[in-house]
């Protein structure tokens, strides 16, 4: 009787502080600790950027080659080259075949989505300012990026319908393993 | 007689010591020359003996010895127009323990300065209640310190075309091992309800590249920590602070620092750094995607590269090894170039996905010799010669060298890089 007490204000405490699971150098809290607070995606928004190889998460807006052309002189070109290549930082050009003894690693020779110029390019770049371009600006460097590396015509708009539907070259060129 | 004679000639070595600058195992030194002072056979009284010393908290946080100012990270030499990383000086350290000012550096766009009372960590997406948490909310948490090493796997990259590094940090310094404290991710990951469709999630940094990598479920479910913490106190700035995700055993890239959010959904997200980058292209032009796991490896630190051995004698070898995979089961070494192994002795205790300092006492004839070390990990994974992994992979993979390293003594005592 006694014990049977005892135990039943040992539950009654454990469940005050949560249900408390122990073991030797750890444990486990079942249920919430009440900690945090929920957040609504509309809250969120300015930090929900990530664009996937789909092109789930790509936003409202269009560029076409032509304003590509102009914001990457004034953005990029310092860096990549007025041709994407030929600069200081990563070579997004050209390329070649990647069975070499010395392959070249480009946008064009061997990223596999181009919903990740979007992604990529709007997280990350420009270097001195990240995340300063607006989406139309974003949507118009990665038309002019394909189009230098000759995936899409001079004529060509991305926006959201259209990026998707652009086949890179090295698409195929991954072997899915996870280890 | 004797023992004052002995007194002195330890004496001796002892100053020889104190101005060779930094005091390392045995007989090895750096190239530096030793300076050269008179000998003495009786011992004198220090001028330090003498006199009292500095005060207390001078400085308030303390600093290592300014003779062992030569200590410290290096980037490449010469230094690229963007540089990627800076590496810890292996060859100096002892134990198993990465001092937080000598942990390698690897980040995408510099080191943001974030005011802890302002950074927050979204969870959502894939989650039954999306939620915001503030540091505050995240030490209240149930607490873990683990000791994990951490690799960036582009270490040893350049060796895979030829022989590029001199030392075991110019080599092999993309290397560190911390005690780090946090909160399981499995614990708040229950706070915002899991949906079973879950199967990957985005991590993302507040840096300046928003660092992205989609990491499987099973992983965040395991063993993956929410740190704060390393090596006792706060994270320093340039390993993520005031937070950053711990994936132990992964690839150190997959750990993203100054986390800001974590989306959890369907399949990854084929990010730039999980495509054209961390992905380890072969001979045909293919390229393997993911490689997560650091593979078994080791490299023997004392002695190594641009060190010389001033004298035919006992040496302790002495290096780390290590396996995303688990434990190190054992590590052999060798003084031939491998034509002959022997197991060298693994200081205690042994973890999961950590550093282990081994070593195996050799006494070095005066010829010329080869030291390599081999580790074994507890799934049986041997760590394989450069040509077992340059046959297998090709010289275009880029990252995940695990090769052996081997150390060339020449009869002279100079070490040099024996790739």
């Amino acid at each position: 009787m006694v014990d049977k007490f005892i135990w039943n204000k040992v539950l009654l405490s454990a469940a005050i502080f949560g249900l408390v699971t122990a073991c030797s150098s750890s444990y486990q809290v079942n249920g919430s600790t009440g900690l945090g607070k929920p957040i609504t995606e509309s809250q969120l928004q300015a930090w929900n950027i990530d664009v996937n190889g789909a092109g789930v998460g790509l936003p409202v807006g269009s560029g076409s080659v032509a304003a590509g052309g102009v914001v990457f002189q004034q953005q990029c070109a310092s860096c990549h080259g007025s041709q994407g290549q030929g600069g200081i930082a990563n070579r997004l050009v050209g390329g070649g075949g990647l069975n070499t003894a010395s392959p070249i690693k480009t946008v064009g020779s061997y990223w596999p989505y181009a919903t990740t110029i979007f992604d990529y390019t709007r997280r990350a770049m420009p270097h001195n300012a990240p995340q300063s371009l607006s989406n139309d600006q974003v949507y118009a460097v990665t038309a002019y990026i394909l189009y230098l590396n000759q995936i899409v015509s001079k004529d060509s708009v991305m926006n959201a319908q259209t990026l998707p539907l652009v086949k890179m070259p090295n698409r195929d060129g991954f072997i899915p393993i996870e280890r | 007689m004797s023992s004052k004679k002995d007194v002195s000639v330890r004496r001796s070595f002892l100053k020889k010591t104190l101005i060779a600058g930094s005091v390392v195992s045995g007989a090895v030194t750096s190239k530096i020359a030793l300076a050269q002072n008179s000998e003495s056979n009786f011992l004198v009284v220090d001028p330090w003996t003498k006199t009292q010393g500095s005060g207390f908290i001078n400085p308030p946080y303390g600093l290592p010895s300014k003779y062992e100012k030569n200590v410290v990270r290096v980037l490449p030499n010469p230094v690229p127009t963007f540089p990627t990383g800076s590496r810890t000086p292996l060859q100096s350290l002892h134990g198993i323990i990465t001092p937080n000012g000598l942990v390698f550096e690897r980040h995408h766009a510099g080191i943001p300065d974030i005011n802890p009372d302002q950074h927050r960590l979204v969870i959502h997406g894939m989650v039954d209640r999306p939620m915001i948490f503030s540091m505050e909310d995240i030490v209240r948490f149930p607490s873990e310190s683990r000791i994990y090493f951490l690799e960036c796997s582009g270490n040893s990259a350049a060796e895979l075309k030829k022989a590029t590094g001199k030392t075991a940090q110019e080599i092999h310094g993309l290397l560190s091992c911390c005690e780090w404290t946090g909160v399981r991710l499995s614990t708040i990951l229950q706070e915002c309800g899991v949906q079973s469709s879950a199967k990957w999630a985005l991590a993302e940094g507040a840096d300046g590249a928003a660092m992205t990598r989609s990491i499987p479920m099973s992983k965040m479910m395991d063993d993956a920590l929410l740190v704060y913490a390393q090596n006792g106190e706060m994270l320093r700035a340039e390993q993520g602070y005031p937070l950053r995700l711990f994936l132990p055993g992964f690839e150190g890239n997959m750990s993203i620092k100054w986390l800001r959010r974590i989306k959890l959904g369907d399949a990854p997200w084929q990010t730039r750094e999980e495509t054209s980058a961390y992905t380890d292209l072969l001979p045909d032009g293919k390229a393997e995607q993911f490689t997560f796991a650091m593979d078994v490896k080791s490299v023997i630190t004392q002695p190594s590269g641009m060190m010389k051995l001033k004298s035919k004698g006992f040496y302790e070898i002495s290096g780390v090894a290590w396996s995303g995979n688990g434990k190190i089961r054992s590590v052999e070494v060798s003084s031939d170039g491998g034509k002959s192994w022997s197991q060298a002795i693994l200081q205690e205790p042994v973890m999961d996905k950590s550093l282990v300092r081994f070593r195996f006492p050799w006494v070095w004839d005066g010829a010329p010799a080869v030291l390599m070390s081999r580790a074994v990990d507890a799934t049986g994974d041997v760590q394989p010669s450069m040509d077992a992994l340059l046959k297998a992979k090709g010289t275009n993979i880029f990252y995940h060298n695990n090769a052996i390293q081997p150390w060339r003594v020449a009869a002279n005592g100079e070490i040099t890089n024996g790739r």
